[in-house]
């Protein structure tokens, strides 16, 4: 990436050891809207809200949380096209993957993939780095993983998670009720009520995704009807 | 003449009870003058998966050398071993990437799998995958092998039987064969342990 003219990177340390450039997307994803994801003992669920800028939207041709693989999704808080360029490239590592090995992509291999096309556009001539955090769901044969992977390319596994507005309010809810041998449709509760916390107007099965993977190890984004169950018990 | 009858090879693998034995000759000519007598066609690439590689020798020994240096590195990302049919994947299709100019070798791929199932399967030189439940035969003694070995073949054979039957297929295949024999190199494998025995047969 990046022609002859540009073969310098545009992500150069600061006097301070930093990488401004990092910073400044961390802060774009932290802006976006928040989105989390739980383990539970007996699968994954990863949520967002779904807030589009006017009514006016059609809802339903706006997918916030994708699938990679069968068996791994993916949601993001942050900037919309640079996840979409993301899920692009992950989906044909995985294929490639699969292609050599005739056997589907680990989800921790998945994610080191990743993480790794996002350090290159730190590093690489006339680029700028994504500015999206991803939280990747998956099942495999090393059971249920959750993954957050940031901009710089740093990737971490997490028990439960949150990014974007409003990270630090759900993070210590996530925390207080978050228990080690959760089920997975506990989990989905949790995570809805999660989003409630920080939510601006009224919770619907229209402004939330949620996408789950259970111990069948099919990744299924969640239908408004289902949604509306799942909110329905809570209330 | 072939230049998979270059160097000349015979490389056999048989399906046993909960074990599997993988065996080869020792001969390495350049063409009709014997080179060695002592070379190995039969190589591990980690405890329960072994590789056998027949015709060219400089072929089988690059190959060998490319699939281990993917083996380990795949190691050291997944911190596991290759289970025999991924393994087998890799190497059709590291040979398919060379559709226009192949390796000239017929590898033959011998494992046990998560459950100790045996698993072996053969492919030709651009990387068709033949999977079998007996066995399965490469190089140039490959017609006798057959013959031998759907003689002697018996399912579910424990690992002594299966050395024994695996040892007479090979030798009187290669007895047939001008270009392949010196001995024999036969491993049994069983997911407690590993047998290896060289042979001795006609010198010639």
């Amino acid at each position: 990436m990046g022609d002859s003219q540009y073969s310098f990177s545009l992500t150069t340390f600061s006097p301070s050891g930093k990488l401004v450039q990092i910073e400044h997307a961390l802060t774009a994803v932290g802006s976006g809207q928040t989105s989390l994801g739980i383990k539970a003992a007996n699968g994954v669920v990863i949520a967002t809200e779904k807030k589009l800028p006017s009514i006016l939207v059609d809802e339903t041709s706006v997918q916030k949380i994708q699938s990679l693989t069968p068996n791994i999704g993916v949601v993001y808080s942050g900037m919309g096209p640079d996840f979409r360029v993301l899920v692009r490239k992950s989906r044909k590592q995985a294929q490639q993957y699969y292609r050599l090995y005739k056997e589907t992509i680990p989800v921790t291999q998945l994610v080191r993939e990743t993480a790794a096309v996002m350090q290159e556009f730190t590093q690489s001539g006339g680029v700028r780095p994504f500015g999206v955090s991803l939280l990747i769901a998956g099942y495999d044969d090393n059971g249920p993983q959750l993954y957050q992977v940031d901009p710089s390319g740093s990737y971490f596994s997490w028990k439960a998670s949150a990014m974007g507005k409003n990270v630090s309010n759900a993070k210590t809810f996530l925390e207080k009720r978050y228990t080690e041998d959760m089920e997975l449709d506990d989990a989905i509760h949790t995570a809805i009520l999660t989003l409630k916390e920080g939510f601006e107007g009224q919770i619907s099965a229209n402004n939330i995704e949620i996408g789950v993977i259970r111990a069948d190890r099919e990744f299924k984004v969640l239908t408004p009807a289902e949604i509306k169950d799942f909110l329905e018990e809570v209330e | 003449m072939s230049i998979f009858e270059y160097n000349g090879s015979a490389v056999v693998a048989m399906v046993g009870k909960n074990c599997f034995a993988i065996a080869s000759d020792r001969r390495l000519g350049v063409q009709l003058q014997t080179v060695a007598t002592d070379f190995q066609r039969v190589f591990k690439i980690h405890g329960k998966l072994y590789l056998g590689l027949s015709g060219l020798a400089t072929d089988a020994q690059t190959l060998y050398q490319r699939l281990v240096f993917k083996h380990k590195l795949y190691q050291l990302r997944e911190e596991r071993d290759m289970k025999p049919e991924t393994f087998a994947s890799l190497v059709s299709a590291l040979l398919y990437e060379k559709r226009f100019g192949p390796y000239f070798c017929q590898p033959i791929i011998a494992g046990l799998g998560e459950d100790n199932e045996p698993f072996i399967c053969t492919m030709d030189c651009i990387g068709a995958k033949e999977l079998a439940k007996d066995f399965v035969v490469s190089g140039t003694a490959s017609e006798s092998l057959y013959g031998a070995c759907e003689s002697m073949y018996k399912p579910n054979m424990e690992p002594e039987e299966l050395f024994e039957t695996i040892s007479q297929a090979l030798l009187s295949s290669v007895d047939r064969d001008c270009l392949s024999g010196w001995g024999g190199y036969v491993l049994v494998v069983t997911p407690t342990e590993v047998q290896e025995r060289v042979l001795k047969g006609r010198m010639d």
